[in-house]
């Protein structure tokens, strides 16, 4: 078997036909996750220049509004292209319907219709850049009343986060029909694998959370084009009601980003420790306890908005709480962990990079949802440095767990193991060099989004900037040997890890039609007594 | 690939989108209730000046397409496909209806200089100014949905013809049913809210 066979076969028709109008959820998956990919390196470079501008304080390379620009741009495409979805767009699609062994989703044509949503969506995004009054300046949060006033092109960009957040409602409402009408027979709900757990759990905020994105967007179109008022003071508007609904997406919008990498991290950690999962149930039900409960603290992002003092202190308490359920999932990969018979393989060390970057992020999310703490740090390198441990650190290294520990499965050969620790530990170095000056920086009073600094903030601005260095060399190699063993890999056989969820019991591609009959599901997710040796 | 047929699975689909749907209108709900709590007097002036009788006829017309929509369901339902398609109809033309309806009330107030930025609208308090911006956007949103629903028909419609869509399989026509009440609900409760809290 190789990267030629199975589903990814050429079928005889051109390559566009074949591909980008294919209904087949496995090449739909890979669809997302080269244009993820893509787009992810796009974001990789402008974050790097954003990093070089800052090595001295005042003007090295780019202009302020430049600068504006670039940090705008490397938000957006981030947040919205490929921090949102990459993980469910492009691995759930991919395995979500072989887990549940189920021959594709519910709803396929829905997904080929959401892929296409997902390059316009981008593409508009990306044409925002060149056209109009030149790229959007307003951060990725398009803030009133300046994004609302800006005479940058706001409008378009902004059309391409609707258009994005459209495909994102779609593939959640699929996946929610799919789990529940496309289990094979036997698996029931306490039988499915977490990483489905969590696309459920993640399906139903993207659904529930991003209509409130899309009509908040819209109002800034309609804010810009026709002049309404909505969120002008002198008109009758208020500025703070558009703070509240944008974060009313955007805060379960972390979740969305975080939730499908903690299931991956559910599913990698008892493979490669040969034990059943710590606590399934309770993993489930923190899972559903952050889908929920993260839909109600959206407010600490907005502390010193002006909100009422009332406010402000249910808005803390209700932060606490829901910290509590990802916590419960930490010590439930530890224990997992803990008396297992460990094998470090590259998806591992991934994962343990996760569990460390995630927890270094979430904690000092908690000094950022108690509001005294967070009146001195808001709006400083503080934040910025806890979102890229959370969302780098977290959902990126969740991707890459994934794209480690189902590589084999997707291409039928193995990559350069050896080298895909090497970059795992350069990503691990670089991140904490690239993220931890930023929280001492916040913690000094260096304010994000500033294109010049006071001189005594310099060491620390270089520091960072090395980070990135390491950071970016860590991505480059492990790109590289991903690329490369794509082609050149070892072929490996049906269940290189011995892994006992349903994929693994399919050939390396897997086929177009996925199981010759339906499986008929015996035994949990996490059971290893019946895994066999036999390739 | 077979053709995979799941009438509950495609049921439970569009009633997750309608959530969707409920959702979105939901934002603009919030803000409207916000602005009520901050201008309750000037909402209550700013509401005299809507037409109520050309409100009241387009919830008359809407609830009676809402009707038609669910009749050409039950006529598909049992097999006559001509009468659906003439239901189908019915359904759309008070659809048009209701947009030209729309249409004489926006243009009113469109000449009296009633609209953001107007040389009218301009010079009143903010309460007012607000209340408009909201009517235009709520009620704009609501006329594309109307538009929406009826490029659904318009499918469904040729899905009938083409014999897609039929008594045994008439799950798309079930569904554009669905969104044709949703839409109707909607402007069930955009109604009072502008026209009569007077
Ligand atoms: C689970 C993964 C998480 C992700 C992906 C995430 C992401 C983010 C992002 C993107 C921002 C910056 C928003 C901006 O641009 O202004 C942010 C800020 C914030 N986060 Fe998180 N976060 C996560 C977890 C947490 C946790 C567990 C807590 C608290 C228990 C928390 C509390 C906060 C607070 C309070 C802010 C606002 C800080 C400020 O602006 O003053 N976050 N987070
Ligand atoms: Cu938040």
């Amino acid at each position: 078997m190789n990267v030629d066979a199975g589903f990814m076969a050429p079928g005889g028709k051109s390559w566009i036909r074949e591909w980008l109008f294919t209904i087949d959820h496995k090449r739909i998956g890979m669809l997302y996750l080269w244009c993820i990919m893509a787009f992810f390196i796009v974001g990789v470079f402008l974050g790097l220049l954003i990093r070089m501008e800052l090595f001295w304080p005042g003007r090295d390379f780019i202009g302020p509004q430049t600068y504006n620009a670039v940090f705008t741009l490397h938000g957006v495409i981030m947040i919205f292209i490929v921090v949102i979805p990459s993980i469910p767009a492009a691995f759930g699609n991919i395995f979500l319907p072989l887990q549940l062994g189920a021959e594709d989703v519910a709803f396929p044509r829905l997904n080929m219709f959401s892929f296409w949503l997902y390059l316009i969506g981008g593409a508009t995004a990306l044409i925002s850049l060149f056209t109009g009054g030149g790229a959007p300046d307003t951060g990725w949060t398009f803030y009133v009343p300046f994004s609302a006033v800006t005479t940058t092109n706001v409008s378009v960009a902004v059309a391409g986060v609707f258009i994005l957040g459209f495909s994102s409602i779609l593939t959640g409402l699929n996946f929610i029909v799919t789990i529940h009408r496309l289990r094979a027979p036997g698996l029931s709900w306490t039988r499915l694998t977490l990483f489905a757990w969590a696309l459920y759990a993640t399906a139903w905020i993207q659904v529930l959370a991003t209509p409130i994105l899309s009509i908040t967007v819209v109002l800034i179109i309609i804010e810009r084009l026709l002049g309404m008022g909505i969120f002008d003071p002198a008109r009758g508007g208020d500025p703070i009601l558009y703070q509240h609904l944008f974060w009313i997406y955007s805060h379960p919008a972390v979740y969305i980003m975080i939730l499908p990498a903690m299931g991956v991290i559910s599913d990698i950690i008892p493979v490669f420790c040969r034990k059943s999962i710590f606590g399934y149930k309770t993993i489930v039900g923190s899972s559903l306890a952050i889908a929920f409960a993260g839909s109600l603290v959206w407010a600490h992002h907005m502390f010193v908005s002006g909100m009422s003092d009332t406010a402000v202190m249910v808005f803390s308490l209700l932060t606490f709480i829901v910290a509590v359920p990802s916590a419960i999932k930490v010590f439930n990969w530890l224990s997992t962990m803990y008396k297992g018979s460990i094998r470090l393989e590259p998806p591992l060390v991934y994962a343990l990079g996760f569990i460390f970057l995630f927890a270094m992020g979430g904690i000092t999310g908690l000094v950022l949802g108690s509001a005294g703490t967070d009146m001195h740090v808001h709006d400083t390198y503080f934040v910025v440095g806890h979102f890229h441990y959370v969302i780098f650190g977290g959902t990126g290294f969740g991707m890459f767990a994934a794209i480690h520990y189902w590589f084999p499965k997707m291409y039928g050969r193995m990559y350069n193991r050896k080298q895909a620790m090497i970059a795992a530990v350069l990503l691990i170095i670089g991140l904490n060099g690239l993220y931890f000056p930023m929280y001492l920086l916040g913690l000094q009073g260096m304010p994000r989004r500033y294109y010049d600094y006071l001189p005594q903030f310099t060491p620390l601005h270089q520091l960072s900037t090395y980070g990135s260095w390491i950071t970016f060399v860590g991505l480059a190699l492990m790109l590289w040997n991903l690329v490369r063993s794509r082609y050149k890999g070892a072929p490996c056989g049906r269940n290189p890890w011995k892994a006992a969820t349903l994929e693994w019991t399919l050939p390396s591609p897997p086929p177009t039609h996925n199981f010759d009959e339906v499986p008929v599901v015996t035994h949990g997710p996490y059971d290893y007594s019946e895994v066999r040796d036999d390739d | 690939m077979t053709e995979h047929r799941d009438y509950v699975g495609a049921k439970m689909g569009m009633w997750l989108f309608l959530f969707t749907e409920i959702l979105l209108f939901g934002g603009l709900f919030v803000l409207y209730s916000v602005t009520l709590g901050r201008y309750p007097t000037e909402f209550h002036e700013a509401s005299k000046l809507l037409d109520v009788t050309m409100g009241t006829t387009n919830t008359v017309v809407l609830i009676t397409s809402s009707l038609f929509a669910a009749l050409s369901v039950a006529a598909l339902q049992k097999g006559s496909r001509k009468t659906a398609e003439l239901f189908i109809g019915l359904t759309m033309a008070l659809a048009c209806c209701f947009l030209v309806i729309k249409y004489f009330e926006w243009s009113h107030k469109i000449h009296a200089g009633i609209y953001p930025g107007g040389e009218t609208l301009v010079q009143w308090e903010p309460g007012k100014q607000a209340f408009f911006s909201l009517y235009y956007t709520m009620t704009g949103l609501h006329g594309l949905h109307v538009i929406i629903g009826m490029g659904v028909f318009t499918w469904v419609w040729a899905m009938i013809r083409l014999e897609r869509c039929t008594p045994d399989h008439f799950v798309a026509l079930e569904n554009a049913g669905l969104y044709w009440h949703l839409v109707d609900l909607i402007w069930i409760y955009l109604f009072p809210l502008y026209y009569l809290i007077t």
